[in-house]
């Protein structure tokens, strides 16, 4: 039973993981309807930056509010320099375009911080407890609240502010928003800042728990984030994060239990999303788009 | 003074002008329809008042200068537009529609204000929590109309609110609209094909043709001029 | 007067085709192995990327996975030469075939699963591939990495010419990808052509004129992989190899779509000149930042630039060719066109109001 809910417990240690970039994802896709395949490298390089930062004598946790400001700063430039001119193009170009901006920031982050892995210090105290046979890590516990704390946060910006409302108005309808007094440019920024803030926030308590942060860091992830926001929905922040958690206790479970499928555990993963959208083409928590042909 | 003043309006989509300089007016709790078929600039005219498309000219509301200003800053000065096929936000509920209407507004009444208007649409009212884009093209209208309304604009343009409705919803829609201009002294411009419901409501009129004004009168001389009557009265 | 047109746009395209072809004739006898091999790649990129095309260009269904067909084909060929003395030449129909069955087993589910959690449930078919091949193969030191003995790689005995490997892998490369280039161009023109594209631009309406649905969706992820297996095939002959860690994987997957939109998505001849662009422009970016001719103090060394660099030029072709280099050149062979007209358009009917 312990040897179950240890691997329960690594399952969750790493969705968190997936679920804290896929929010990211999500929030980009809510409010512009773009898949940003650059939303792991835009991460990697604020963790960057905030590494920088500590390397500058700042405490962890002012690092990463300062860096989570200039993420902010820097997503919504993105979105005013690179994404805006393509704001009427067909959505493969966006994915080119998002591309693009995947491989130029990846390039840009070995450029500027060198290829060494480099040593990210955690913003909490190291801990691990001991719960019936079950290791607990204060690893997991900060980012299983941060990640609560997000959801409820991006939530109710949403769904019960003005602001969140214009944020979907224009995602939806941009037009219209536009017409109603809404300034869809500003919602747009707003949009990539706000998840070049998340995902920055995400790098910076995921990178301390691995080996060490180098250019590589967030690849693995990213795909795993997006299979996690494709199980839970794209347009659900909660899917993100139940989605992550399933991808992740999924597959720590396959690893434990299903020795035949050995090496080729993501197999369940994958399988898993595939049969959830065969019965639920929106996924878990999506929303059909309701539309009188 | 007249709260809409335009003279000689031009607008085009690229190299393609579609409006070749035209003047008219809306006076202060007037309707005033433009009438014309399709191609002619109705729909242009009213995207050029808004923002939405290039304009040259002088659009003057209440005064101020609005020519060419971009769409937001035309709905924070008091000017809300009616798109043509209704704008709805489709995956925002009808209830998330009308608050949104009310963007620009700062006041506290805004809640008083949707009472009033789920009291005058109830179908709206009984529809409140769902999505707006699952309803019909008659309640999508009284919807988009509302929602203009909820930011208590001192002008209403209006894009073919008769399109795809039904005979019966477009008289119904008609009326309501001639009630709100009694009632609140809100401005309309109205743009239509179908001529008959909306000259009745308005107080005078203009007829477009391939992007310039070829009549213009008080409804009733609109209504009694033959060739309007045989081009867009159906008789 | 527009019969005229047309043929005089097929006369010149005929020439200039015959042109490209004579110099692709010419061009292994006079450089280097090196050089041969690359534009072979260019070659089965742009088999790879046809293929994607009719899947994402002509029938709206978006895979960035394909590197798993290609990684099936070149797996499926490397290993019967390697382990079963096939000649590389025979193995290719059978790489094909194999590729279209497995086609099919994806394309079957992806009937239910739309735009974007297609796209990524495609990408699950990317990253699942490295890990089988290292699960179910056994290659070089027990990984999964497959070699062909250098013999396999020469032309068979009744090749007249005495060609060498590249050669021989260019001039197959080239006669396959004129075969499929054809296949792709009869498909497009053909009622099939025409279903795909119905049942991209709106489902409903196409079953209204009999469209079969199911049919028309799998054959075309089918054909895709198809085509992308034959390309993996080929691989094989200019590699020598079969790699998973660098064919199945996302980033080739990717490469292949990039391929497809920057050559122009839904267009006969733009996935092989994307196919070229992305092979040419990632060698070419690698070389430049290897040994720049400018800026050399800041640039020279730093290979990491040249990801940097294509991904700059990813979106500033796409700022100014959103259509693809075809769709592009359309334009401008329209605006040309247009211009020569004296008389205006009249306004009114093309004009809303």
């Amino acid at each position: 039973m312990t040897v179950f809910l240890s691997q329960i417990m690594n399952g969750i240690q790493n969705g968190v993981i997936y679920a804290s970039l896929g929010l990211a994802i999500v929030l980009i896709f809510r409010t512009t309807g773009i898949l940003n395949f650059a939303q792991g490298e835009m991460a990697l390089f604020s963790t960057y930056v905030t590494w920088e930062l500590t390397r500058l004598g700042l405490p962890v946790w002012l690092a990463i509010i300062v860096s989570m400001t200039l993420a902010f700063i820097g997503g919504a430039l993105i979105e005013r320099i690179v994404i805006r001119p393509f704001e009427q193009s067909s959505p493969l170009v966006l994915v080119i375009v998002t591309i693009g901006l995947f491989l130029a920031f990846n390039a840009l982050a070995q450029l500027f911080f060198g290829v060494e892995a480099k040593a990210l210090p955690r913003a909490y105290p190291d801990r691990n407890w001991l719960l019936g046979g079950v290791s607990l890590r204060s690893d997991t516990l900060v980012l299983i609240a941060v990640l609560a704390v997000e959801c409820l946060l991006l939530w109710a910006l949403l769904q019960r502010t003005k602001v969140g409302l214009a944020l979907r108005a224009v995602a939806s309808n941009a037009d219209s928003a536009r017409l109603l007094g809404v300034s869809a440019a500003t919602m747009l920024m707003l949009g990539w800042g706000l998840a070049a803030a998340l995902g920055c926030l995400a790098g910076a308590l995921v990178v301390p728990t691995t080996s060490g942060l180098t250019a590589g860091s967030m690849q693995g992830i990213l795909v795993f984030a997006f299979a996690g926001v494709a199980l839970g929905g794209f347009d659900s922040p909660i899917g993100a994060v139940v989605g992550g958690l399933i991808i992740g206790i999924a597959d720590a479970l396959t690893r434990q239990y299903v020795p035949a499928l050995a090496g080729i555990e993501i197999i369940v993963p994958f399988g898993l999303i595939l049969v959830v959208l065969l019965l639920r083409p929106q996924g878990l928590f999506g929303h059909v788009k309701v539309e009188r042909v | 003074m007249s709260l809409l003043e335009v003279r000689t309006l031009r607008a085009g989509y690229g190299p393609v002008e579609v409006l070749r300089g035209i003047d008219f007016h809306v006076d202060e709790g007037e309707v005033v329809v433009i009438l014309g078929a399709n191609g002619s600039g109705k729909t242009t005219t009213l995207r050029a008042l808004s923002g939405m498309v290039e304009t040259s000219g002088e659009v003057e509301f209440d005064g101020n200068p609005i020519a060419g200003a971009r769409p937001e800053h035309v709905a924070r000065a008091g000017v809300a537009h009616v798109p043509q096929g209704r704008g709805t936000v489709t995956d925002l509920t009808v209830e998330e529609n009308l608050r949104l209407g009310a963007y620009t507004r700062r006041d506290k009444e805004v809640g008083a204000d949707l009472e009033r208007w789920y009291a005058m649409f109830p179908r709206l009212a009984e529809r409140r929590q769902q999505q707006a884009g699952g309803m019909s093209g008659g309640e999508q209208q009284m919807l988009a109309i509302a929602r203009a309304m909820m930011a208590r604009p001192r002008l209403v343009l209006l894009d073919e609110p008769s399109l795809g409705l039904a005979p019966i919803i477009t008289q119904g829609l008609f009326r309501t609209l001639g009630e709100m201009n009694r009632d609140l002294g809100t401005s309309m411009l109205v743009v239509e094909q179908n001529a008959t419901l909306a000259l009745a409501i308005a107080s005078r009129g203009y007829v477009l043709e391939t992007g310039e004004i070829v009549v213009e009168g008080t409804a009733a001389d609109l209504a009694g001029n033959d060739d309007v009557r045989k081009a867009y009265l159906g008789i | 007067m527009a019969e005229r047109a047309r043929r005089q746009r097929l006369i010149i395209g005929t020439v200039v085709g015959l042109v490209v072809l004579a110099y692709l004739i010419w061009f292994p006898q006079q450089h280097a192995p090196a050089d041969v091999r690359l534009w072979t790649m260019a070659i089965y990129f742009g088999i790879a990327a046809m293929g994607l095309n009719l899947l994402t260009g002509y029938n709206g269904q978006v895979s960035i996975g394909h590197g798993a067909f290609f990684g099936i084909g070149a797996y499926t060929t490397a290993i019967l030469v390697s382990d079963h003395g096939w000649s590389l030449l025979a193995t290719l129909p059978v790489a094909a075939a194999l590729a279209f069955v497995v086609g099919v087993a994806v394309g079957i589910p992806a009937l239910r699963v739309k735009g974007l959690y297609l796209a990524l449930v495609t990408l699950g078919l990317a990253v699942v591939f490295p890990d089988l091949t290292k699960k179910f193969v056994r290659g070089v030191g027990g990984t999964n990495l497959v070699r062909v003995p250098s013999a396999s790689l020469r032309p068979p005995d009744w090749m007249p010419g005495g060609l060498q490997p590249d050669q021989w892998g260019f001039y197959l490369a080239l006669v396959i990808s004129l075969g499929l280039l054809f296949g792709v161009w009869c498909i497009v023109r053909g009622r099939f052509g025409r279903a795909l594209i119905a049942v991209r631009d709106h489902e409903a309406a196409a079953t209204t004129v009999g469209v079969d649905l199911a049919r028309t969706k799998v054959l075309a992820f089918a054909l895709s992989a198809l085509y992308a297996g034959v390309a993996g095939a080929l691989s094989v002959q200019v590699t020598g190899i079969a790699n998973a860690e660098k064919i199945g994987t996302f980033n080739l997957s990717i490469l292949f779509l990039v391929a497809v939109v920057i050559g122009g998505t839904a267009t006969v001849f733009g996935p092989l000149i994307g196919g070229f662009l992305v092979v040419m422009i990632q060698d070419r970016t690698t070389q430049f930042v290897a040994d720049p001719p400018f800026l050399s103090g800041f640039l020279s060394g730093k290979e990491v630039l040249s990801p940097a660099i294509f991904g700059i030029m990813l979106i500033v072709l796409m700022y100014f060719l959103p259509d693809g280099i075809v769709g592009g050149f359309r334009r401008l062979l329209h605006r040309i066109a247009t211009r020569r007209r004296s008389t205006p358009e009249p306004l009114g009917a093309s004009v809303g109001s």
